[in-house]
């Protein structure tokens, strides 16, 4: 007994929408029974995952701040995804943007610079990610090596950098030994857009980041030149779209996002540099990615799908003991679920006893 | 030669009223087929006609709408290609079904059941090659082969399994003669040995040649089953297209005059580890003229096609001119720009990306050009190209903008062909302009190639089809291990010395090694 997937002609759009929301119904089911298993109750925990957060104006608000750096990371990564790149070390890029961007930030510290700082801060961020993402495209477009693993590895590189320079020469002395830097200056810190909210003007750069990828992906050359060289490579060179300026493309950008990103999240949220600056905001990326099939505006609600599941985990660890690792295994289930259920609408499954002859 | 086998047994497999819908369009239409074991069938029809179709729903690659198919007289449904090959059917493809990174042998391996080891297959691959001789490097990766040499692995990877009966989708549209040939002893010696055939072509003379029984369909249905050898070709062609087809008309006289295209001496080593080198190319191409390049496959026309595309450069510009500029360093998008259109032999992927629009994939070569403004699509503006792509080149669509891969072969053959014609280059180089298109087509593709030359722009066109080169070119060459003949007018070629010089034999030695 075997099964294969022989592909469906006739797939409808309405068949994949009903086939997403489907895919989070039993994602929302298979977590639930394991809630069960583990002895909770599953409303309780569906209540504290999802209807609290979304029904209290605080949580709302740390939903967006979430969002951010995840939407913005998994927008540069659909420009990687969709033309068969796999940039797999945008945590890394992130840690890079964040340590350029921290460094004016810590060189001007206490000195009256004025308001260029944030900018040339941002700025830096973006450049940081791009060359750290250029660090594999470059790689594999001058000797061919894969880009998944060097992406990878880079990661390790990039913290073992701002874990050296948090304990070693950018350490606040007055910090009681603690490896952090100094808080950053008021000029170098992101504010938020309401007072005394927690959202800060990151999301608006998310937003700004959807908006030009849709225009980018959907109507330009450029987007196309990324269609094609996924879907069909060899036209894409056919075309005259050169693979190498694709690949570092792709790479500058999505590393440049993710460093965005990064400094975001240091000038925005945590105000100074510290050993660990993201909870995985990389790695999560690329399922958010993914959970927004590569589209834009699916990447936007996917990041705050999966901002909920951060909030949600945080708030039943307090109130169920739930352990926080549930949140990750549910963000897992929530993945399997929705590649299966695109596989289920672009495949017919069929199940064979095994034949093929002798 | 062995006669039809009397049906005494039920016929080795029977259709009844297969149907296949694809929305509004019956791509198959209550057809009825029957094959006897041993027979040999064919199925004719004009592009679109619902033959590949049928075959990939005997096949179990796509489901029928309705109909039933019986195996041995009992009724069977098969769900896919696994079960088909399970019930003894062997199937060679139009477009191929390959691996491209892996070797041939491997190729073939993943296609077989597991209880088949590399190594098994690379012998028993060896000893296939070399009845039917059909050679095969079983080490080199298919990414580096021809259309003629990808066709050979699925025929030996169908041989392999002992097939009840094998189905070939034009499986000689990229042969040469002299292989084609060699595919009629091997099919014969099959259906001696009680394998059935089910084959579809559009070359009349081969399916005379091969069967007893063909069933002609047109529009998705049968209208006639026939003894093709008892018919006249144009008898055949009138049930298949429901009217004549005439000759390619290319009276006018004409002045070749300004050079499109200059290739001076262009070498290049091999691109990959299998690579056919190129040695001392030397063409020329005046506006006005087609220029034909025979060969055989794999004797370095992709590799030529690539060094003249663009999608590999030459080693110094001077190399390779275009409309006198020397372009040998340029990308094949500057090429373009100066005026020159390429058209590869693979349409799907290459020319063409199977899961695009053709609106979409007209952007492939028109990118450079009108259908873009400051790096911003006009798809408007490509929709309407590929409107009038599909209204000049007779492209029949299922839909108003469908996919390329929706299209039958031949159908995709015309759109790309005209996707570039167009374009009204100066210079156009195309690589099989005919490959797998119906007798009607391939007049309008001709025609169009004659009509874009009289004109005034060179066309080079590179064939295996003989008759093809002999009916458009005004001058050829042949190209045979990466070294291009002097080009001579078409009138001092005989078929005789151009077959002689595919196969590498010299003029003086001709006469002793004549096939
Ligand atoms: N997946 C599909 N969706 C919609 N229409 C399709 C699809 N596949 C084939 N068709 C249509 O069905 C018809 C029959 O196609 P088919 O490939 O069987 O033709 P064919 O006889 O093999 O032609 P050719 O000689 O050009 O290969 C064509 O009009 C084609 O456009
Ligand atoms: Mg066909």
């Amino acid at each position: 007994m075997r099964f294969e997937l022989t592909p469906r002609t006739n797939a409808s759009t309405m068949m994949r929408v009903f086939a997403s929301v489907a895919a989070f119904i039993t994602a929302f089911l298979i977590a639930g029974f394991v809630i069960w298993l583990m002895g909770r109750s599953p409303i309780a925990a569906f209540d504290v995952y999802v209807l609290q957060p979304l029904s209290d104006p605080w949580s709302l608000q740390e939903l967006v701040v979430k969002a951010t750096p995840m939407a913005l990371i998994a927008i540069g990564l659909a420009y990687c995804f969709r033309a068969n790149l796999w940039n797999i070390g945008a945590e890394g890029q992130y840690v890079i943007g964040a340590v350029l961007g921290g460094w004016l930030a810590l060189r001007t510290h206490g000195s009256d610079a004025g308001f260029w700082v944030l900018p040339l801060m941002l700025l830096l961020g973006v450049i940081g990610g791009a060359l750290w993402g250029l660090i594999p495209a470059f790689l594999k477009t001058r000797f061919g090596v894969n880009e998944i693993l060097t992406s990878l590895m880079l990661v390790y590189v990039a913290q073992l950098i701002l874990d050296y320079l948090v304990r070693g020469p950018w350490r606040d002395p007055k910090g009681f030994n603690f490896p952090q830097s100094v808080t950053f200056d008021p000029s170098a810190t992101l504010h938020p857009i309401f007072e005394g909210g927690r959202v800060h003007y990151g999301a608006v750069f998310a937003a700004i980041a959807v908006l030009v990828t849709a225009i980018i992906l959907g109507r330009t050359l450029f987007g196309y030149r990324l269609k094609l060289t996924g879907d069909a490579p060899r036209a894409a060179r056919f075309a005259g779209f050169s693979s190498k300026a694709t690949t570092l493309a792709v790479f500058a950008i999505s590393g440049g996002l993710a460093g965005l990103a990064g400094i975001l999240e240091v000038s925005g949220q945590i105000g100074q540099l510290q050993p660990s600056i993201s909870p995985g905001y990389g790695f999560t990326a690329i399922t958010v990615a993914f959970l927004g099939r590569l589209n834009p505006v699916g990447i936007l609600v996917a990041s705050l799908v999966v901002a909920l599941t951060f909030i949600g985990g945080e708030s039943a660890q307090i109130m169920l003991k739930l352990p926080l690792d549930l949140t990750q295994a549910f963000q897992g289930i929530l993945l399997m679920c929705v590649l299966a259920a695109d596989a289920m609408v672009s495949y017919r499954i069929r199940f064979a006893t095994r034949g093929g002859g002798k | 030669m062995k006669a039809d086998v009397p049906p005494s047994g039920p016929p080795l497999v029977e259709l009844k009223g297969i149907s296949k819908r694809y929305g509004d369009l019956l791509a198959n239409d209550g057809i009825d087929l029957s094959i006897e074991p041993g027979e040999k069938h064919a199925l004719l029809g004009e592009n679109g006609a619902g033959k590949s179709t049928l075959v990939k729903i005997l096949y179990g690659v796509i489901e029928p709408s309705a109909g039933e198919i019986r195996w041995d007289g009992r009724p069977v449904t098969i769900g896919s290609p696994v079960e088909a090959r399970a019930l003894g059917l062997g199937m060679v493809f139009q477009h191929f079904s390959l691996f491209d990174e892996l070797s041939v042998a491997e190729n073939i391996a993943v296609a077989l059941s597991s209880d088949w080891s590399l190594s098994t297959v690379r012998e028993k691959l060896g000893e296939i090659s070399r009845t039917y001789g059909l050679a095969l490097d079983a080490d080199r990766a298919v990414w580096t082969l021809s259309a003629g040499e990808r066709q050979r692995i699925e025929i030996v990877r169908c041989l392999l399994q002992n097939p009840r009966l094998l189905i070939l989708d034009e499986p000689t549209s990229v042969l040469t003669p002299q292989e084609a040939e060699h595919l009629f002893t091997t099919l014969d010696r099959l259906s001696a040995e009680g394998c059935s055939i089910l084959y579809i072509s559009h070359k009349l003379e081969e399916v005379r040649r091969l069967c007893r029984r063909a069933t002609i369909l047109r529009a998705g249905r049968v209208v006639a089953t026939i003894d093709p050898r008892a018919s006249s070709a144009r008898e055949i062609a009138a049930l298949m297209v429901g009217n004549a087809v005439g000759e390619v008309r290319s009276d006018a006289p004409h002045h070749p005059q300004g050079e499109a295209l200059r290739v001076s001496n262009l070498s290049l080593p091999p691109a990959g580890l299998h690579g056919q080198a190129l040695r001392d190319i030397n063409l020329v191409a005046r506006a006005g003229e087609i220029v034909g390049i025979a060969g055989v496959a794999g004797n370095g026309q992709s590799e030529l096609f690539a060094a003249l595309s663009g999608e590999r450069l030459a080693d110094h510009p001077d190399a390779i001119a275009i409309n006198g500029k020397p372009s040998g360093a340029m990308g094949i998008d500057a090429r373009r720009r100066l005026g020159a259109a390429f058209v590869p032999e693979e349409r799907l992927g290459h020319s063409a990306a199977p899961t695009h629009r053709l609106s979409e994939n007209t952007l492939i070569s028109h990118a450079a050009t009108e259908v873009s403004r400051s790096g911003f699509i006009l798809m408007n503006a490509a929709k309407r190209v590929a409107r009038s792509i599909v209204q000049s080149f007779d492209v029949r669509t299922p839909e108003g903008d469908p996919q390329a891969r929706k299209l039958s072969g031949g159908n995709l053959q015309k759109f790309v062909i005209g996707r570039e014609i167009i374009r009204k280059p100066k210079l156009l180089i195309v690589d099989q302009p005919t490959w797998g298109v119906d007798a009607g087509a391939a007049r309008l593709i001709r025609q169009a190639l004659v009509d874009l030359a009289r004109e005034g722009s060179a066309v080079v066109v590179v064939s295996q089809d003989l008759d093809e080169l002999f009916e458009v070119a005004d001058r050829m060459a042949v190209i045979h291990q990466g070294t291009l003949s002097p080009l001579k007018p078409i009138g001092e070629w005989t078929k005789e010395a151009v077959g002689l010089k595919m196969l590498g034999v010299s003029q003086a030695q001709g006469g002793a090694h004549a096939l």
